[in-house]
């Protein structure tokens, strides 16, 4: 008979690791309290998918922003005061048409412009849509309630450097003469990932 | 590294969980997570490459298995000890428990040397590089011949970036890919676009 095996310690929950990363930091003067409250507020409060519709319905309704924002989306987020991280270097806008449907993603990790259009939503960042949407993106689309004529033609973009893409929406012809303000108001977030029509 | 991170076109995966207003975050630890990675990448404590390559080295089934910022948590912490800031012995001290660390990284590499410069509508191949360290070339595209869309400006090349080696930085293209050709007979008809680096790339001809 083997000698039995002396109990392994159990691995620490989520909770109880990210307390020793956070006391271990601390424990070096790092004050990761502060960094942790000052995250909070820009996730909370910044990083929000009203930025981008901001961006969208500006697009929508002035010709000359539309293309600049198409030539050099990060310049022209900046007109309306909308920063992006520095390793950040590039915005691509990708316009919809009818008869164009573009999604993004990132096969690799969870990559997004999040200043611009919030904080990905957890199904983005999960291994199904990951994995499936750059081989049966017009499976997946419909899955998710997306159900493209056949004629639209489907444009998936991978995230897989630091550039990063939003999708300008089709502006839906019963909003045409609509204040910017009001237009911002039906700009989603899923729309700018493009896997929802307005 | 062919990781278990690179699932772009992976099979057997089911429905995606899609809910309207998901959110990014479900527990309060989770934003606390995403937080001090945040703080460390501000700090300097590694850069953006150690990190992504720092979840890639995670082992598969504990990648598979852990949540999204059970991820950011791993890299962070795995970073922070093979940097020398805090001992893995203090952070299972701390945490009451064992912490599991990715595993060690096999070395990095520089730009390619015979790299060159692409226009809009080059027909291009993504070398058939295997590359142990980071590379941000999902497997997907390995082999397969695409078209030049755009470029972009430089980036530090993430396969040296993430392994403290001397690089220059360089570009990446926008690749147009057929699904037709990447999984022939096995996929729904689209374009799929992909920001591959210079040092992925050969003219075809």
């Amino acid at each position: 008979m083997p000698d039995q095996d002396p109990p392994q310690p159990a691995v620490a929950s989520v909770e109880q690791r990210v307390d020793a990363l956070q006391g271990a930091l601390d424990a070096r003067g790092l004050d990761p309290a502060k960094a942790v409250e000052e995250f909070t507020h820009l996730a909370d409060e910044q990083w929000a998918p009203r930025n981008g519709a901001r961006v969208v319905a500006k697009a929508w309704t002035d010709p000359d922003f539309r293309q600049r924002l198409l030539a050099n989306g990060r310049d022209a987020v900046a007109e309306l005061g909308l920063t992006m991280p520095k390793h950040h270097r590039h915005l691509v806008v990708l316009e919809n048409t009818p008869t164009l449907q573009n999604v993004i993603c990132c096969t690799l990790c969870s990559c997004t412009a999040f200043t611009i259009i919030g904080l990905p939503p957890d199904w983005y960042k999960d291994l199904e849509y990951r994995s499936r949407v750059v081989r049966q993106s017009r499976t997946v689309l419909k899955e998710m309630g997306l159900d493209l004529p056949a004629e639209v033609e489907i444009r998936v973009w991978d995230t897989t450097a630091d550039t990063r893409y939003m999708v300008l929406p089709v502006q839906p012809p019963e909003t045409l003469g609509w204040p910017e303000e009001r237009l911002a108001e039906i700009v989603t977030r899923d729309g700018m990932i493009g896997v929802a029509r307005l | 590294m062919d990781g278990m991170h690179d699932l772009g076109g992976k099979q057997g995966f089911g429905t995606v969980r899609y809910t309207l207003n998901a959110t990014a975050f479900h527990a309060p630890w989770e934003k606390r997570a995403n937080a001090l990675h945040s703080f460390a990448v501000k700090l300097g404590i590694y850069n953006m490459d150690e990190y992504r390559h720092a979840i890639e080295r995670m082992e598969p089934r504990h990648y598979l298995s852990a949540s999204y910022y059970e991820r950011t948590l791993t890299s962070l912490a795995t970073l922070c000890v093979e940097k020398g800031l805090i001992p893995r012995e203090e952070l299972e001290q701390r945490a009451h428990g064992i912490f599991p660390l990715a595993t060690p990284s096999a070395p990095g590499r520089t730009n390619v040397a015979t790299r060159e410069r692409f226009q809009q509508g080059d027909r291009v191949r993504v070398r058939l590089d295997y590359v142990p360290g980071h590379v941000r070339m999902p497997g997907y595209i390995r082999g397969k011949t695409g078209v030049v869309v755009s470029e972009s400006p430089a980036y530090p090349f993430p396969d040296a970036h993430a392994h403290s080696v001397e690089a220059v930085d360089e570009p990446t293209y926008d690749v147009r890919f057929r699904t037709e050709e990447l999984w022939p007979n096995s996929a729904d008809p689209a374009l799929v676009h992909v920001g591959v680096f210079q040092s992925y790339l050969e003219r075809v001809e």
